[in-house]
């Protein structure tokens, strides 16, 4: 059985950040991940990442904007942590050797972000997220000693010991199908979002919510998964995202009549109000008739300087061309909101640590919270780092004190039969996979999105649960071991309907509108009732809804405008 | 909506079977992409049908396959694109072109050359040739689409030391480096370790341990970066191997492939540039051909034959004969080859190999206004900087640089 101190689920930046901070403190290190890490959707983060670096800048600036931006929902001792820490880290991924852009003086040099009261996210043109995970990844391969690898490896199922403790994981090796139960102290969740739950979404087809569902089946508890964020501006159809930082270099928003109607709804911050305003402001220009035929509104780049565009928008030149078929720098390019970001997820506390003893959370998966209601652009990298460094330092230190409990062979035999039956199930015998996952993705998108109200979360819950009860007698394809992709998308499947539920029964709880989750019916925030966290546990009955507080250090609730 | 045909190289390991093909019929829009059809058929037809997808946005690099024989992204590739392609392709080997089954919206094939216009102009709604999807080459199959990429890509990448080697102790704050330094090797930082120009390299088909484009690529990412200690080291070590930078034929495949602009030649070439800087004495003397090759055309606006060997292997005599031993040696060395070459008839203009004998272009001006361009333009080596090809092109029109092209007929007539 193989064993490691610190075991990490997932090989974004939380996991490969938690990896190397595990590594640091002399613990044995092994990360899993579903496909090769290089591959992980970190890689999709393109605008950059924020820090209150600059000297006339201050973390307490950063700390407010995030809370602002997050409807008052984050938890602010975890902001504070978070903004306090970023300039180291933005400094160690330089060390590490981050291409990171450079102004005149060959310091590092900012862009503007949006919801942001300075230019403060550093970046590499717009592959940030690629350049520092291909950079983290570089690290991965320096210290193969002390990190072992186990690349395209799914994980299916947390092993719990007597105590209640997180122990192990089952797991199995995509390349051959062989499964196995890794032993370990402690067990981090870095698995990304749960984006596969809507269609379209910018998210990749990876990010199906494995370690929220996996926590949630285990007992972990969840929290804010009502708070889904849609991004202001993805191509319409396919979902491919349009970096902010498009805006952040200037460029404007028009709808069919050319008019710049960001001037209503954000008349201060414009287009870089936070992504929740501006989402909902495109939506109202679509529904009220000013948007285009397609139901999309146009972002126009043209604004921005060519060689600004080359320099820093490479990557939305090559995608609009494309994907588009429009050339970014003579001509807007149509587009609308599109679900992109799970603020919610496993209810961390800032070291990572859920309520399962032994389990860590870091980055998409988990929710600590420091982006609430609303995540601003460029914190979704810093939210990875810090806390991915914060789990693995934590999770090490449990290791050293702890010896390994047995885990019980049970849960991998409980996993090989789930498996045998899905294998075994006769074509015909229900739905295809694929078929189910669509209705979901399309349900969803169309009932719980940017406007939501209680007739169309119900509607939509009612679909899930319906969705939940096909699955257990849909069928797949393949019938062998090596690369059963279809196999695993079933059990991806179970995953997405897990977080689905929780979303429905999340958002038809909450009661006003705050940040991502607007409600027609409630269309005003009430802090009186609602300035609290909705909790989700599982029971065979679906999630049992608790609350918990939010936690205000030096920032009281004000009326939120940009 | 139009409906196309993908045939698919097929590999089922546990079969007990070989590879073989099959056909899948898919409907989606022109617009969408070759690995959308794939997926399609996957959901509709056939589960089983492997192939590492994620981003479906050219960002993760899972999906590298060869559509039609040419090694790219599944997810770039338009379908419509595709279509196209096969179809010409189709037309160009001199088959006739399909019938039109059903109208699918599909551009009729363009002429080419070769091509019989009645046969092409009655299929213009015609797509009815499949498009053909292979795994990647130059790497074992495991399934279907999926390569084993560890055994080779990977391997190679950790081959060239992929992690900055600063000296000593980090500073307290950044390193300060020149601006245009981190843009230069961001171009490399943008390789997404997809493989395609792995798959397409023609070096590491004649020489399976060629450390190939991508990994050198990587390399370059290191070599040019100001806060690497071992750029000296990595030269030696890379110049050194004999898969290393001189293995590589400058057949431009990889440039092809590459669906980020990385330009995995060029990288290599700025390796071999900086060895050469570095007096790294390179086996083909390649970088010093190059310079030669440059500064004859500096100064006499054509090639001179006679004076391009003695100038590749003892630099800076320029038109003096003071040759050094090793340029003596490469050009006695030589003699077969160009006796072959008058044999054949492929050297014709002995005369030109005398010294001094080939004319001087009247009027250099042309020529001296292209070097003052190429040399105001060093940077545009890099897609970050200016941008793509096209644009570069444009560019140039509207600065009337196109007069460059005017000694192109000279220039034809000399190289007979």
């Amino acid at each position: 059985m193989p064993s490691h101190d610190v075991l990490v689920i997932g090989a974004g930046l939380a996991g490969q950040r938690a990896a190397l901070a595990a590594a640091e403190e002399g613990v044995s290190v092994g990360i899993i991940s579903k496909v090769h890490p290089v591959r992980s959707h970190s890689n999709a983060a393109q605008g950059g990442i924020n820090a209150a670096l600059n000297p006339g800048d201050s973390w307490e600036s950063h700390a407010f904007d995030t809370i602002k931006g997050s409807d008052y929902l984050g938890d602010q001792d975890a902001v504070e942590i978070m903004t306090r820490e970023a300039p180291e880290e933005i400094l160690h991924l330089e060390h590490l050797g981050v291409t990171f852009h450079r102004n005149e003086e060959g310091k590092l040099g900012t862009r503007a972000f949006g919801g942001a009261s300075a230019a403060r996210t550093y970046y590499v043109a717009d592959i940030t997220g690629q350049a520092i995970m291909h950079v983290l990844y570089e690290q991965l391969m320096k210290y193969s000693e002390q990190i072992a690898r186990y690349e395209e490896w799914f994980c299916s199922s947390l092993a719990i010991d007597e105590n209640g403790e997180c122990c192990g994981v089952v797991t199995r090796n995509v390349a051959d199908g062989s499964m196995e139960l890794f032993q370990a102290k402690s067990v981090i969740l870095c698995t990304g979002g749960n984006g596969m739950v809507w269609k379209p979404s910018t998210n990749a087809l990876i990010c199906t919510g494995d370690g929220i569902a996996m926590a949630y089946r285990a007992g972990a508890k969840l929290m804010d998964m009502e708070m889904i964020q849609y991004h202001p501006t993805t191509l319409a159809g396919k979902g491919f995202l349009i970096t902010e930082g498009a805006r952040g270099e200037g460029a404007h928003l028009l709808n069919a009549k050319g008019e710049r109607f960001m001037e209503k709804y954000a008349p201060n911050k414009m287009e870089l109000a936070s992504r929740d305003v501006v989402s909902r402001a495109e939506q109202t220009e679509i529904n009220e008739g000013r948007g285009f035929p397609d139901g999309t509104v146009a972002l126009d780049i043209t604004v921005v300087p060519k060689k600004r565009v080359h320099e820093a928008l490479r990557e939305i030149v090559l995608v609009g061309r494309d994907f588009a078929g429009v050339d970014i720098t003579r001509e807007p390019i149509h587009i609308k909101p599109g679900n992109h970001y799970t603020m919610g997820g496993v209810k961390t506390d800032v070291d990572g640590r859920t309520d399962i003893p032994g389990l860590y959370s870091a980055g998409e998966t988990a929710c600590v919270s420091v982006h609430g209601g609303n995540r601003l652009g460029a914190n979704s990298l810093l939210d990875t780092l810090i806390f991915g460094k914060r789990s693995g330092r934590d999770a090490a230190a449990r290791a050293k004190r702890i010896d390994y409990s047995r885990a019980s062979k049970q849960v991998l035999e409980d996993e090989e039969n789930l498996v045998a039956d899905l294998i075994g199930r006769e074509k015909g015998s229900g739905r295809r996979i694929s078929e189910i996952k669509l209705e979901l993705g399309q349900t969803m998108d169309a009932k719980v999105a940017v406007f939501r109200d209680e007739a169309g979360i119900t509607e939509a819950l009612e679909t899930v649960r319906r969705l939940k009860e096909e699955a257990k007698t849909a069928y797949i394809d393949d019938h062998g071991s090596v690369f059963n992709q279809d196999l695993i998308a079933a059990i991806e499947l179970g995953y997405m309907l897990d977080n689905a539920e929780c979303t429905c029964v999340a958002a038809l709880e909450r009661k006003e509108s705050r940040g991502a989750q607007y409600r027609t019916d409630f269309p005003e925030r009430n802090d009186e009732d609602w300035l609290k966290h909705i909790d989700l546990e599982r029971t065979d009955d679906g999630p049992e809804i608790s609350y918990s507080e939010v936690t205000i250090t030096q920032w009281e609730p004000q009326e939120r405008t940009y | 909506m139009a409906d196309y045909t993908i045939k698919v190289r097929r590999f089922q390991p546990e079969s007990g079977e070989g590879p073989y093909w099959e056909e899948f019929n898919v409907d989606l829009d022109p617009s969408l992409s070759v690995l959308d059809g794939l997926l399609q058929a996957k959901d509709r037809d056939d589960g089983s049908l492997a192939v590492r997808c994620s981003c479906r946005a050219a960002i993760c690099g899972s999906c590298g396959m060869k559509i039609n024989g040419q090694s790219g992204l599944g997810c770039k590739t338009q379908i419509g694109e595709a279509q196209e392609q096969a179809n010409k392709m189709k037309a160009a080997t001199g088959a006739s072109a399909a019938t039109a089954d059903s109208p699918i919206g599909v551009q009729a094939p363009e002429q080419s050359a070769g091509v019989n216009a009645a046969e092409t102009g009655a299929t213009a709604t015609a797509g009815a040739e499949p498009i053909v999807i292979e795994p990647m080459g130059n790497m074992p199959v495991i399934k279907d689409l999926i390569t084993d990429m560890e055994s080779t890509h990977w391997t190679k990448i950790r081959r060239v030391t992929p992690w900055l080697l600063p000296h000593g102790e980090p500073p307290e704050r950044e390193y300060i480096v020149e601006p245009e330094s981190m843009i230069d090797i961001t171009q490399s930082m943008a390789c997404i370790q997809c493989g395609a120009c792995v798959s397409s390299c023609l070096s590491m088909e004649a020489d399976p341990g060629f450390i190939g484009p991508a990994a050198l690529a990587k390399a370059y990412r290191f070599v040019g970066d100001p806060r690497d200690a071992e750029t000296h080291e990595r030269l030696h070590d890379l110049a050194n191997d004999p898969h290393g930078i001189y293995d590589c034929t400058h057949c431009f495949s990889c440039i092809d492939a590459c669906p980020k602009g990385v330009a995995p030649m060029d990288q290599i070439m700025r390796l071999r540039r900086k060895a050469g800087e570095e007096g790294i004495e390179d086996p083909n003397s390649g970088h010093d051909h190059e310079i030669a090759f440059v500064k004859i055309i500096e100064k006499k606006g054509t090639l001179d034959e006679s004076l391009l060997l003695q100038e590749s292997f003892a630099p800076g005599v320029k038109g003096k004969l003071k040759p050094n031993k090793r340029a003596i040696r490469e050009m006695l060395g030589s003699i077969p080859t160009a006796i072959r070459g008058i044999k054949t008839g492929k050297m014709r203009s002995l005369h030109k190999l005398i010294p001094g004998v080939h004319p001087k272009l009247p009027d250099q001006d042309d020529v001296k206004a292209i070097y003052a361009h190429a040399e105001e333009h060093n940077e545009e080596f890099n897609l970050y900087i200016k941008g793509e090809e096209g644009e570069l092109a444009e560019e140039d029109v509207e600065k009337g640089i196109e007069r460059s092209t005017a000694p192109a007929g000279q220039e034809a007539d000399n190289a007979q």
